[in-house]
């Protein structure tokens, strides 16, 4: 049969026409998308029993309680612990996402050693006796030749047992060189060794104030014990506390306050002067406090009247004279107010002269260990180990020069200055560096210094658990637990008024081929030998912990946290261990005394027209815990944008540099630059421009690797002359069409 | 009054956010991701393709430095009522795979009846509603993070808050082992309000007296629920959706821009 054109038609659409009249492409249709959505990894999850478990929340040094919900033996979720003394129930962002560490596809699996260059991300895994034993064979060496003072340690935190293991260690072992990652606190205490000769750290009292005066605090975006300050907040709201938020963005801390003080950045110490100043000269201050447990504020009084008069006070922070005089008389006439100081979450240090101002407005208005007021709060002082035995090596070593500087000389103030690592100069340089719960490669203002730095130093051991920018271009990595996997004490000293702990419990068996760091220190030390096994006499870490804990051990194990219920802060006639035995306005032989530095940021104005500040935010984490993937949902599309970090830009500013919305823009500053997308902000001040932390990670997983920049990476350290601490609170920088 | 009287012993759960306490953390967000099994990918920064179920916006007054304002406002499902129970979503969706709940007032989204073809979504007058573009895809191990109460979601549906209706079954459930029909306060408490670092969330019966929601907002029934307290306000309110998720704030420029979406429209005389 001779199929002709009529009749190939007449059958392609008589078939075509059947067809569509039966049911067939209907049901095909039905089918594929039944099919398709029954594709078998959309998971249908197992029930079980459901129950909680207990722990505490290392992620920040917030303290906050946590429950887990259990099914079975799978973590299900993380909850805030009810009842607990900071959080009561509440969780922030970071807290809540704890799960995803947990399995974060960034977890370094098990002992590993590199074999490709530094960074090239070519390992080896090995054997834990293997991985113990290199660390061992270096310190042997080293100790051998008589040179211990050639080992560092950089520690994130700083109180609890994990970090005095590693104080401990390096002490047996005899290097001076154990280096904490630098915060406000560590200006915070040289403020009270000073002013209150006590090595007390600052709580605060905030429940009970009755008008805030913060600082550049981001009261409400991570400062001090973030969950404990959004309650706090929400306190003040509901009692109609006053709070005044002084900085040169609208931050959501200035946004949420009763008035936002847009000042020059990094002038507020000057504004705390001219507050002070008014206060002095109207004589709105507490006398008795004053005359009876002070002592240097007659001559420091002097200083004050000349150099902070509200006219030149506002010409140096561009608040108006009148607003100061106000703002003096608010402070004063509230009954219980309270200064606060720290810029942003407080992750960098301030000069020791503002923290001091910012204390002594404190101290004026007598509110310090008052209710509502500022407290001196021991430090957590539970851990009582035996004394070293230090053989000689050690005490040769001890006796070194530390490698930053810190202690002696100029630095003779500091007990630790690691953003002095990258040019610190001394006769001898670091052979070996063990680093733990730190990321300076990332957290580090000028990273990539410090990058470079330790890359030259031969020995890196690196414990993290996840393959951060440290551990990618460590030699060796000894991976800790996950801290559902494992025990670790937990002090609290981030402003909280009562001593606390927490105790990070083990919910889970440990996923990988992990070991608590603190096992991993004691094995060091015991195969070390002599001396060195001689100060860690225990089988096990959590030997070392329950014996340390003593009776608290079993409340923690219960209850998760332990509290000082009972502690108040000192009344005025013992609270202060300066020489006069009274809180002192300034020490005469440090020649240093509450004021402003007036230190300039890194860069020429003519080549570097604008200035950049970085800015925090609860939805993203800043420090060593790379942000997980519900933390990255949460970020806002006027801060990430595809790969793109934006950055704030008054309007005004932007238009004069042909800049809208959107647009891509070369940002440059004296340490590096970088792209990023422009996002118009009429909260920042003209002329600055303001730059989300904790961003552009360099690390190889998917969910944050690569996006936007990390302003560490364009920030440089200004060293404060009387500490030596790093406390840039910006830098110059130009923006430029791209 | 029968209509009245009927509603009145039913349950009315509704939400009220105090964006005077609200600090934008995004807490609620994760506490909603965790708790309901959100998928997330590699990259969320298209927010029309994020999959969020509460999402915390952020509104600005538009007055230029220093006189700008900021303030946050987190949005679930408005679970909206509209009249007897005709809700924008409830009343296009063609395979009743979203429904009004007249025992709770909880809008429903029943994922299997859902073949995606996002009426509710272009219905929804409060962009709650999301689409699964994709089928979820967990990094190793993370699976087994996710919450056995609620379904895990397949490419092509349709999801938004449930005001986690999982945990009212669980609190109900447990109510009936007890013998009581009845739930107190705080046995049925949304993932969110629990979580909220602020407490800024609170979540109850709006129409129990001795519950903070009602108290907090003092709805007027015969009004469609409007609130008698002048510091509340509810999103669009004129659309007459009749949402049961209130806003408190203490700053007229926030209440307003909760009615207010196109510039320099004239007021409307409607509703």
């Amino acid at each position: 049969m001779k199929i002709d054109r009529r009749c190939f038609l007449s059958l392609v659409i008589g078939g075509a026409a059947g067809t569509a009249l039966t049911p067939l492409p209907w049901k095909l249709t039905d089918d594929s998308s039944i099919w398709s959505q029954n594709w078998p990894w959309t998971p249908v999850v197992a029930k079980g029993e459901t129950f909680y478990e207990t722990s505490a929340c290392p992620l920040c040094p917030g303290g906050c309680g946590i429950f887990i919900r259990m099914v079975d033996d799978r973590t299900i979720k993380i909850e805030g612990q009810a009842g607990h003394p900071v959080n009561d129930g509440g969780v922030c962002v970071l807290g809540l996402s704890g799960l995803q560490l947990l399995y974060s596809p960034t977890r370094v699996t098990g002992p590993m050693k590199r074999i490709g260059n530094r960074g090239s991300g070519k390992w080896e895994p090995i054997s834990w006796d293997d991985a113990i034993g290199e660390v061992v064979a270096k310190l042997s060496d080293l100790r051998a030749n008589a040179q211990p003072q050639k080992v560092g340690c950089i520690s994130g935190g700083r109180y609890g047992t994990i970090p005095e293991l590693f104080k401990r260690l390096m002490a047996a072992y005899g290097s001076p060189n154990t280096m904490t990652v630098p915060s406000l606190q560590d200006s915070l205490q040289l403020t009270m060794k000073i002013m209150h000769g006590s090595d007390a750290v600052f709580g605060y009292d905030l429940e009970n104030a009755d008008f805030i005066l913060s600082f550049g605090s981001g009261l409400i975006e991570g400062w001090g014990s973030p969950v404990r300050m959004f309650r706090a907040n929400s306190g003040w709201k509901e009692n109609g506390i006053e709070i005044v938020q002084i900085e040169p963005r609208l931050s959501n801390t200035a946004a949420k306050s009763d008035q936002w003080i847009a000042i020059k950045p990094g002038t507020e110490a000057a504004l705390a002067m001219g507050i002070m100043h008014i206060m002095i000269s109207e004589g709105l201050y507490d006398r008795n406090f004053i005359e009876q447990y002070t002592s240097g504020f007659s001559g420091w009084k002097s200083l004050v009247m000349e150099d902070y008069t509200p006219d030149k006070v506002a010409a140096i922070t561009g608040v108006p004279a009148a607003g100061i005089q106000k703002l003096a008389k608010r402070f004063s006439g509230a009954s219980r107010p309270l200064a606060l100081c720290g810029r942003g979450q407080g992750d960098e240090p301030l000069a020791l002269k503002e923290a001091m101002a910012i204390h002594a407005l404190n101290a004026l208005t007598g509110n310090l260990n008052q209710p509502g007021g500022v407290w001196a709060v021991p430090k957590p002082d539970y851990i009582e180990w035996p004394d070293i035995e230090m053989d000689d090596v050690s005490e040769n070593g001890l006796a070194a020069r530390r490698i930053d500087g810190a202690g002696s000389g100029k630095y003779s103030l500091a007990s630790s200055l690691l953003n002095r690592l990258p040019d610190a100069e001394n006769d001898y340089a670091l052979e070996a560096l063990l680093i733990c719960n730190a990321n300076p490669n990332y957290t580090m203002a000028n990273a990539r210094a410090f990058q470079e730095k330790i890359g030259k130093i031969p020995f890196v051991v690196s414990f993290s658990s996840y393959m951060d920018e440290t551990a990618m271009h460590a030699d060796l990595i000894l991976p800790n637990h996950c801290y559902l996997e494992r025990y670790e004490d937990l002090p609290v000293t981030a402003g909280m008024a009562r001593p606390l702990i927490g105790l990070a419990r083990p919910i889970v068996e440990p996923l990988f081929d992990t070991m608590n760091v603190g096992d991993v220190l004691i094995r060091i030390a015991q195969e070390l030998g002599g001396s060195v096994a001689d100060a860690f006499p225990w089988d096990s870490y959590e030997a070392c912990l329950e014996e340390t804990l003593g009776d608290k051990w079993e409340i923690l194990n219960e209850e998760g946290f332990w509290m000082d219920e009972d502690f108040e802060a000192a009344v005025w006639e013992d609270a202060f261990a300066t020489e006069s035995g009274k809180f002192e306005f300034g020490n005469a032989s440090l020649d240093l005394s509450p004021g402003f530095n007036g230190l300039t940021p890194e860069g020429d104005e003519t080549s570097y027209p604008l200035v950049l500040i970085p800015f925090d935010s609860m939805r993203l984490s800043n420090n060593a815990v790379t942000n997980p993937p519900f933390v990255m949902k949460t970020v806002e599309d006027t801060v990430l944008k595809g790969n793109f970090g934006l950055v704030e830009v008054n309007p005004e500013t932007a238009s004069s540099l042909g800049l809208s919305e959107g647009s891509i823009a070369q940002l440059k500053t004296p340490k590096g630059e970088t792209r990023v997308k422009i996002h118009l902000y009429h909260g920042v001040m003209p002329g600055v421009v303001a730059m989300p932390k904790g961003l552009g990670h360099r690390t190889k997983d998917t969910f944050t690797a690569g996006k936007g920049s990390n302003i560490n990476e364009l920030m440089g350290p200004v060293e404060d002359q009387a500490s030596g601490l790093n406390v840039a609170w910006g830098i110059r920088a130009k923006l430029a069409k791209a | 009054m029968k209509e009245a009287q009927m509603h009145n012993e039913t349950k009315k759960y509704g939400m009220v956010i105090d964006l005077d306490k609200c600090t934008g953390c995004g807490a609620c967000m994760v506490a909603c991701m965790a708790e309901n099994n959100v998928p997330f990918r590699d990259d969320e920064t298209d927010k029309l393709l994020s999959v969020a179920w509460m999402r915390v916006f952020k509104m600005t007054n538009g007055k230029a430095f220093p006189d700008t304002d900021i303030c946050y406002i987190p949005r679930p499902c408005m679970h909206c009522e509209g009249h007897l129970g005709h809700s924008p979503c409830v009343s296009v969706c063609p395979a009743t795979a979203t429904d009004y709940d007249n025992l709770t007032g909880i809008v429903s989204q029943i994922y299997t009846r859902c073949f995606g073809c996002r009426y509710c979504m272009a219905a929804c007058p409060y962009h709650a509603r999301v689409f699964n573009w994709w089928d979820p895809v967990w990094p190793a191990g993370m699976e087994k993070t996710l919450n056995p109460d609620v379904s895990v979601r397949m490419r092509g549906v349709v999801e938004k808050c449930s005001f986690c209706f999982h945990r009212y079954q669980r609190a109900m459930e447990t109510a009936h082992y007890e013998d009581r029909t009845e739930l107190e306060e705080d046995e049925y408490q949304t993932s969110c309000t629990q979580a909220c670092p602020a407490g800024a969330i609170t979540f109850g019966d709006l129409n129990n007296p001795d519950h903070a929601v009602n108290q907090l907002v003092k709805p007027d029934n015969s009004h469609g629920g409007k609130p008698k307290n002048p510091n509340a306000f509810r999103l669009l309110e004129r659309l007459g959706t009749n949402p049961k998720v209130y806003y408190l704030s203490s700053r007229e420029w926030v209440r307003n821009a909760g009615d207010n979406y196109v510039k320099n429209e004239k007021a409307s005389a409607g509703h």
